[in-house]
């Protein structure tokens, strides 16, 4: 996959703006935990909201909607669709 | 078995008659419940497991969840129809381990609504188990699901894979099923969206936070008001006087009726059968009742998981995350249900933080109820033309501000981890007001069985008591050590002594003594204290099985910490010594 310049993280995105997740970077551990959540590569995610204060993230994904910490999201890259 | 929040337990319920609780957000169930099915005249055992998203248990309840599977003959998945794709990832995973399962496609009239249509032959055929579709809340589908029960299977073909192995065959299996209308958004979805983004989302909450206390205290007052006091004033007084006129003076009189002679007063007499029914029945019964009634509304609807993620940031800063505030919601009801509910939450110091806080500092309605009562007395002491809202305002902003403070150093303090919140947020639903009422109905009979004995037995022990002089010696016994500490009468050791057994029959207590005991500004300090030193029994003994004995006496300490700072501050800000 050619390293576009669109690769970010999930958390620099905007409330309303979809995206597809690149890759994600962390343990093992969150890494199953997010897949069993169907959060995974190629997947596509919208962002319903952020809260303030590095507060956590509520995306869209499989049909519903899931809130997670923002340092999750920190570690989700995405490619953002337009 | 199946996705947290798919209506297992309403499935549950269906399947068994038997009455558990269900709601809209997940985590309601957080431990088995087992209720008997009979099927052509054999009797089947139903577990209805918490739910969990894999079987790689992530909390306590999960784990309960994992455990039961290896327990049982056969496994209803229950399934969410209107979020299949992710749902399949269990499913897939139970498949692996061949146990004989049977589906439940549950929600199938919502997932239509939303416009997702399933082909549900086609998905029995992949999968290679029955495939049923059902709406539970309204039991379409449960039928068939029972009359195939005797055809679920385990299909030896699938073979263990991995994490992406599953993935694959799911969208694979999802391509084949699956047909989504595109819909426009939907009035239910910019509802979810303004109350989920911040600046809508905290007016929005602040707003459903003051008007379901204040339409709890109105549901309460006019019950009180317009039913349980004429009740019990107009068709239970003239009985009540009529057996104690067939008694007598006595030792009887003195146990059922009341423990002085002349005018019986329902709240001060102490009487078995006066006190001991008037104070659960027509005080905190009303109360509970419109608490429970909002507290399903809430539930039902699917507005708390969004109340977790506005609230994340706040409960981070006292060791946990936004889920934190379902054990403080249900535990406003009573603290028992509350401390189950920590069980949602993923370590032992979340956990531990939770419970802590919730005993410390979060009153049961019994006791709220009861504390709107003292102050309303227009003959109170010392409160100087003082409306009673100043005085519930002082007891339960000092409880708010003790739960933030403790909050904020047991984080500290305590080791280890607290991750972050990773929760789903379900769809809004309006509730069904036969469920919502039912649901209600459950609780208060909870309530009355569990409050009516101990109450009873409250009531009767006080009466000993009282009778061989015993009270006073504990006041008199006690008196130096609650004056310098509290500033309070010796009285308040008897009042303590039985919050530990409940803690309305505690405040009741309070009650019972001759007006002008306790000054209004005393009032406010036992109220707190009262919350804060320990929990009562029921909850005790809950506690102290999730915590274990260890992390018990921890609590304890902070309790007895916190009791005496927080009143000895009191003391000093409200009596100036």
């Amino acid at each position: 996959m050619s390293m576009n310049q669109d690769v970010r993280a999930l958390a620099e995105l905007h409330d309303n703006q979809c995206a597809r997740i690149h890759s994600i970077q962390g343990g093992r551990g969150f890494y199953s935990k997010l897949q069993t959540m169907g959060i995974k590569e190629g997947q596509t995610i919208k962002v319903i909201s952020k809260q303030p204060f590095r507060g956590p993230v509520t995306i869209q994904v499989c049909g519903c909607q899931m809130t997670l910490g923002r340092g999750m999201a920190q570690r989700i890259l995405v490619e953002v669709i337009s | 078995m199946g996705n947290p929040n798919v209506g297992k337990s309403v499935v549950f319920s269906r399947l068994t008659g038997a009455n558990v609780i269900a709601s809209n957000y997940p985590g309601t169930t957080v431990d088995f419940s087992k209720g008997r099915m009979r099927v052509e005249g054999e009797t089947l055992e139903i577990i209805d497991a918490p739910g969990t998203y894999s079987l790689d248990p992530s909390n306590k309840a999960e784990e309960v969840a994992v455990k039961m599977m290896n327990q049982a003959d056969v496994v209803i998945n229950v399934v969410n129809a209107t979020n299949l794709e992710r749902n399949l990832y269990l499913t897939l995973e139970l498949l692996e381990r061949h146990v004989p399962m049977i589906i439940a496609l549950n929600l199938w009239d919502e997932a239509h609504h939303v416009g997702i249509h399933i082909d549900e032959k086609e998905l029995e055929r992949m999968l290679g188990v029955p495939v049923i579709p059902t709406v539970a809340l309204t039991g379409e589908g449960i039928k068939t699901l029972v009359a195939r029960l005797d055809q679920a299977t385990s299909n030896t073909a699938v073979k263990p894979t991995s994490a992406e192995g599953r993935w694959i065959e799911i969208g694979s299996i999802i391509q084949k099923v699956e047909q989504v209308e595109h819909r426009h958004h939907s009035l239910r979805e910019r509802l979810s969206d303004l109350s989920i983004r911040p600046l809508t989302g905290f007016p929005i909450a602040l707003g459903i936070i003051f008007f379901s206390f204040w339409i709890v205290r109105l549901i309460g007052e006019t019950l009180i008001t317009y039913l349980f006091d004429p009740l019990f004033e107009i068709l239970y007084r003239p009985l009540v006087i009529q057996l104690g006129n067939l008694l007598g003076d006595g030792f009887l009189y003195r146990f059922l009726i009341s423990q002085t002679v002349g005018d019986i007063d329902f709240v001060e007499s102490l009487g078995m059968l006066t006190t001991g029914l008037y104070v659960p029945l027509a005080m905190v019964l009303p109360y509970i009742t419109a608490f429970y009634l909002i507290l399903s509304i809430l539930e039902d609807t699917g507005y708390l998981p969004r109340l977790a993620t506005l609230l994340d940031n706040v409960f981070h800063k006292l060791g946990m995350h936004g889920y934190g505030i379902v054990p403080v919601f249900l535990g406003l009801g009573c603290n028992v249900p509350g401390m189950l509910a920590t069980r949602a939450l993923e370590t032992r110091k979340q956990r531990f933080i939770a419970a802590t806080l919730l005993s410390i500092s979060v009153p049961c309605m019994a006791q709220t109820s009861l504390i709107f009562a003292i102050f309303s007395n227009p003959d109170l002491p010392g409160s100087n033309g003082y409306a009673p809202i100043v005085y519930i305002l002082m007891v339960f902003s000092t409880l708010v501000i003790l739960y933030f403070v403790a909050g904020f150093f047991l984080n500290k303090f305590v080791k280890g981890q607290s991750p972050e919140i990773f929760l789903e947020i379900p769809s809004y639903r309006l509730p069904h007001w036969k469920t919502t009422l039912k649901k209600t109905w459950m609780r208060i009979k909870w309530f009355i069985k569990d409050a009516l004995p101990w109450m009873f037995f409250g009531v009767f022990l006080i009466n000993l008591l009282y009778s061989v002089g015993i009270i006073d010696t504990l006041a008199q016994l006690f008196r130096p050590v609650t004056e310098t500490v509290f500033g309070l009468p010796g009285e308040t050791s008897v009042v303590l002594l039985s919050g530990f057994l409940r803690k309305d029959l505690a405040v009741g207590t309070l009650l019972s003594f001759p007006v002008g005991t306790f000054t209004a500004s005393q009032l406010v300090i036992v109220a707190t204290v009262l919350t804060i030193y320990f929990p009562c029994i029921a909850t005790f003994a809950v506690m102290l099985k999730e915590l274990g004995v260890k992390d018990m006496l921890k609590a304890a300490t902070i309790m007895m910490i916190a009791a005496i700072g927080v009143g000895g501050t009191l003391k000093i800000v409200l009596l100036g010594v």
